[in-house]
């Protein structure tokens, strides 16, 4: 019963379909201590850490709670394991308080006594240093007292064990000091603490140990102590595994886009991108590499009129020099003032491509307008149908067969061929070749690739640091919402765009 | 600790339901309906026999009676079908949109309203323009009905079903009004029967002389409103903009479609062929205005426009159906001096069936240890 360990999760496996999420990984957690959780996007830390705290359950392997077996079926096991997790969206109702919340789905016997439970609240607060208002409603709060509360509903339940997802993305860097000030007050009361962070200065700052996984493996761990920011990104990132993808010199490189000082605000208020500045040429494959949620998304729909801008230029340059100022446009007007953009977006039937309809109706979705009089033309969005269906393989029973059906690489083969067949200046894609497999996936870079020689200026948002460093001429490296850095793809190295993507500007790092 | 691994895994459920991946050919699903209605008659026989103790199959010539059993009989079932056609019609465009207007019935109320004011006041216009003029009134009416929750949602976004649900009790109450206003005989507290003299504005027989003895003008109407919303949504440039905002509203903005014009254009469309049918209502069938005028059809016609899918020629086939057991329940009501209720229940059962039938031409329901394919019904 007295073990060294509050967790240990033993060779544990997590398939879904014939993805491997997680493939044998091995995690121990001491008690007091806290933990950092590393690895890129997609290695399989959330997925790990969901299946401590109940919302998936392990396909083999075993895991140990104060030494005992254990079987964590649903959250409501993991709480009573001590176990809780605060993940990275919140899970709050808006119109409660802060109490009405922390008490939420506790089956306590007896009336609902609002005092004693905000009394119970102050005690938990006072105790680690938390600043609570237990009786303001959650949606007069900021992102970072939300959070609070989501700690402390962890807490009022009385866990051991506290999973972080990703807990600093959305806080100011003085809001993660005050967050780290209340971990160490927790683990010093004995509570044991995982972290899941990107960000290596505050693994650095506040863990004691690190684990690493790469691609769902687990790589091993080191105390924090002998870990420079340099050898973690060596563990996380690994060594480069060549992919062999064509990768032709540009031609005639000329600037088709310049973005200048791009400034984006979310609805909270929260900068998604800040001052970033680049240009992509035509004839080339622009990279774009960063940790998930740094702007990629923000970036692209900027550009292509669908996120609105605060400050900074958009510039397109036709062919004949005139430098056209995209910024407050929607997508019909850009389209209407004959700039050729295409966009590929990262949700594929949520964005690029309407699920209900045939592959004939997601072609009309850029030509719907065209014509004259009321009435669709189908024609040539029937004509395009087929031909992408022939020239890209696409596998389907037929032009009028709901794309929602289709398989991943299938819906993405239908979307990049419809934006490429707009025949456009500029391609911007983001995250093209997420789930599929590797044929399709090198499909799509010879899509891209040719479009590069015919002259287009492409622009590939990508997560694969390999594929990023093969395909493409130039990579921007974007961190926070600013760029960290502009690299040569074939000088660079990936512990250089590694480094870069976890590497704050000074007014970002704290202090 | 093996046995603790294993006891995690969760048994296959006893049951398991999964949508239909794809959709199954057209005669399996009519197949699927008709079963079902037989299975309605079925049990309703049963059950007419434990409470009643009488011959079901008697009960059930005498419903066929009750809406085709004369000629003036079938033609009241087929302007009742008519008009709740047209309401679900009306329903199409804004439910293809995935904005539930379930606000037909003050929509109907509305143009209603407009109908009986241009027959009280406008009764000395030359026929052909009084009945323009109704018709544009109505539609005019209706439409602006639909049209301000279109614009709030456009606007700031506010829940459709909420708001359409409130403006019809404001059409209700606008619907008092004027009725108090226009109430005849003094005291009685209702409008009566507009013009009963001079028959200005009653929609006329179509296929002979007099009035209320045919209803084609009404078939005639509502089938050319039936054919043009099919058209409108499946071939027009318009209809395609309400699929994709239906669809993901994300993916309209993607494609430069101008997502809140789409909103509110098509809602004050939907309003105002539902204000057609409050012109159908009053014009065409009770000749008066009463809050009960749209007789809870705004809200049955939800049912009609969903179960068809929006194709409003299928509307027609499941608007037939709830018209009939309607007519069907009253008449077996009357003539065997039965409860109300037991009438009510008949045809609560069959719709029932009918409605269930959906959910397995929809979903698949596998039993436990069945072989994959699994059991249809």
């Amino acid at each position: 019963m007295d073990s060294k360990y509050a967790i240990e999760m033993r060779g544990i496996t997590k398939r879904f379909g014939h993805v491997v999420a997680n493939n044998n990984v091995h995690l121990e957690l001491q008690k007091g201590e806290i933990l950092s959780l590393l690895g890129e996007n997609g290695s399989g830390k959330t997925t790990l850490m969901n299946m401590l705290a109940g919302i998936y359950y392990p396909d083999e392997g075993q895991i140990f709670v104060d030494g005992e077996p254990v079987s964590i079926q649903s959250p409501k096991d993991a709480f009573d394991h001590g176990i809780g997790m605060i993940h990275q969206h919140f899970k709050l109702v808006d119109v409660f308080t802060a109490a009405e919340n922390i008490v939420l789905g506790l089956d306590e016997e007896g009336k609902l006594d609002r005092k004693a439970i905000a009394a119970k609240v102050r005690v938990i607060a006072e105790r680690y240093g938390f600043d609570i208002d237990p009786d303001q409603k959650i949606y007069e709060m900021s992102v970072s007292q939300k959070q609070t509360v989501e700690i402390v509903k962890v807490l009022y339940r009385g866990a051991n064990v506290l999973i972080l997802d990703e807990p600093t993305a959305v806080l100011t860097p003085q809001e993660t000091d005050k967050l780290f000030a209340v971990m160490r007050n927790m683990k010093a009361d004995g509570k044991a603490l995982i972290i899941i962070t990107h960000k290596l200065h505050e693994v650095l700052d506040v863990s004691d140990r690190v684990v690493v996984l790469r691609k769902g493996e687990y790589i091993g761990d080191v105390p924090t102590k002998e870990a420079t920011q340099q050898s973690l990104t060596d563990m996380m990132v690994g060594r480069a595994t060549a992919l062999n993808i064509n990768r032709p010199d540009p031609v005639d490189p000329h600037p088709v886009l310049e973005v200048k000082n791009l400034t984006c605000v979310d609805k909270d208020g929260v900068k998604r991108l800040d001052d970033v500045t680049f240009t992509a040429m035509g004839g080339e494959i622009l990279g774009i590499a960063g940790i998930a949620g740094s702007g990629q998304k923000e970036l692209l729909e900027a550009i292509s009129g669908l996120y609105p801008v605060v400050s900074g230029e958009i510039k397109y340059i036709p062919d004949d020099g005139t430098a056209l100022d995209l910024r407050g446009m929607d997508p019909m007007a850009i389209r209407k003032a004959g700039i050729a953009m295409s966009f590929v977006p990262e949700d594929r039937l949520g964005m690029g491509l309407v699920g209900s309809m045939g592959m004939s109706g997601n072609m009309m979705l850029r030509s719907w307008k065209k014509g004259t009089g009321p009435f669709l033309k189908r024609k040539d969005p029937n004509q395009l149908a087929m031909e992408i269906w022939k020239n890209l393989e696409v596998v389907t029973p037929g032009i009028q067969y709901p794309v929602r059906r289709l398989s991943g690489g299938n819906v993405q083969k239908v979307l990049v061929g419809r934006e490429i067949a707009a025949g456009p200046k500029l391609l911007m894609t983001a995250y093209a070749v997420r789930g599929l497999d590797i044929n399709t996936s090198y499909t799509i870079y010879n899509l891209l690739t040719d479009q590069k020689m015919k002259g287009v200026a492409v622009v590939y948002v990508g997560e694969d640091l390999d594929v990023l460093l093969e395909l493409c001429d130039r990579i921007v490296v974007l961190c926070g919402g600013q760029v960290s850095g502009v690299v040569d793809a074939r000088k660079t190295t990936r512990e250089e765009i590694g480094l870069l993507m976890t590497q704050f500007r000074k007014e970002g790092a704290t202090a | 600790m093996s046995e603790i691994t294993r006891k995690g895994h969760a048994q296959e459920p006893f049951i398991r339901i999964s949508k239909r991946g794809d959709e199954m050919p057209v005669w399996k699903a009519w197949g699927i309906r008709v079963i079902g209605l037989i299975l309605a008659l079925i049990v309703s026989a049963i059950v007419i026999y434990a409470i009643v103790k009488l011959n079901p199959l008697k009960i059930y010539v005498s419903m066929w009676q009750g809406a085709f059993g004369t000629s003036k009989r079938t033609w009241v079932t087929v302007r009742d079908t008519m008009t709740l056609l047209c309401i679900a019609c009306a329903l199409a465009p804004a439910f293809a949109m995935r904005f539930w207007n379930v606000g037909a019935e003050g929509q109907v109320l509305v143009g209603g309203i407009a109908t009986a004011a241009c027959m009280i006041y406008f009764k000395s216009l030359p026929l052909p323009l009084l009945f323009l003029v109704m018709i544009i009134a109505s539609i005019v009416a209706g439409g602006i009905w639909g049209l301000i929750p279109g614009f709030f949602k456009a606007r700031w976004n506010t829940n459709e079903t909420l708001f359409t649900l409130m403006m019809n009790y404001i059409a209700i109450q606008l619907t008092a009004f004027f009725v108090a206003t226009w109430e005849n005989p003094k005291g009685s507290n209702s409008v009566g029967v507009i013009n009963r003299q001079t028959k200005v504005g009653w929609l006329p027989n179509l296929f002979s002389e007099g009035y209320n003895t045919d209803f084609g003008w009404n078939v005639i109407i509502v089938l050319l409103v039936a054919t043009l919303v099919l058209i409108y949504l499946r071939q027009t440039k318009h209809g395609y903009e309400i699929s994709v905002v239906g669809d993901s509203e994300n993916t309209a903005r993607y494609a430069g479609i101008r997502v809140k014009r789409v909103y509110i254009r098509t809602m004050a469309l939907s309003g105002a062929i539902a204000g057609l049918a409050g012109f159908l209502a009053v014009s065409g069938a009770s000749h008066t205005i009463s809050t009960q005028t749209a007789g809870g059809r705004g809200f049955t016609a939800i049912i009609v426009a969903w179960l068809s899918r929006m194709n409003t020629y299928v509307m027609l086939v499941f608007a037939a159906l709830i018209v009939f057991l309607d007519k069907g329940a009253t008449e077996i009501a009357s003539s065997f001096g039965m409860n109300e209720y037991v009438s009510q229940i008949i045809s609560g059962i069959i719709l029932f069936f009918v409605l269930g039938s959906e959910f397995f031409v929809n979903y698949r329901v596998k039993f436990r240890g069945a072989k994959t394919g699994g059991a249809d019904k």
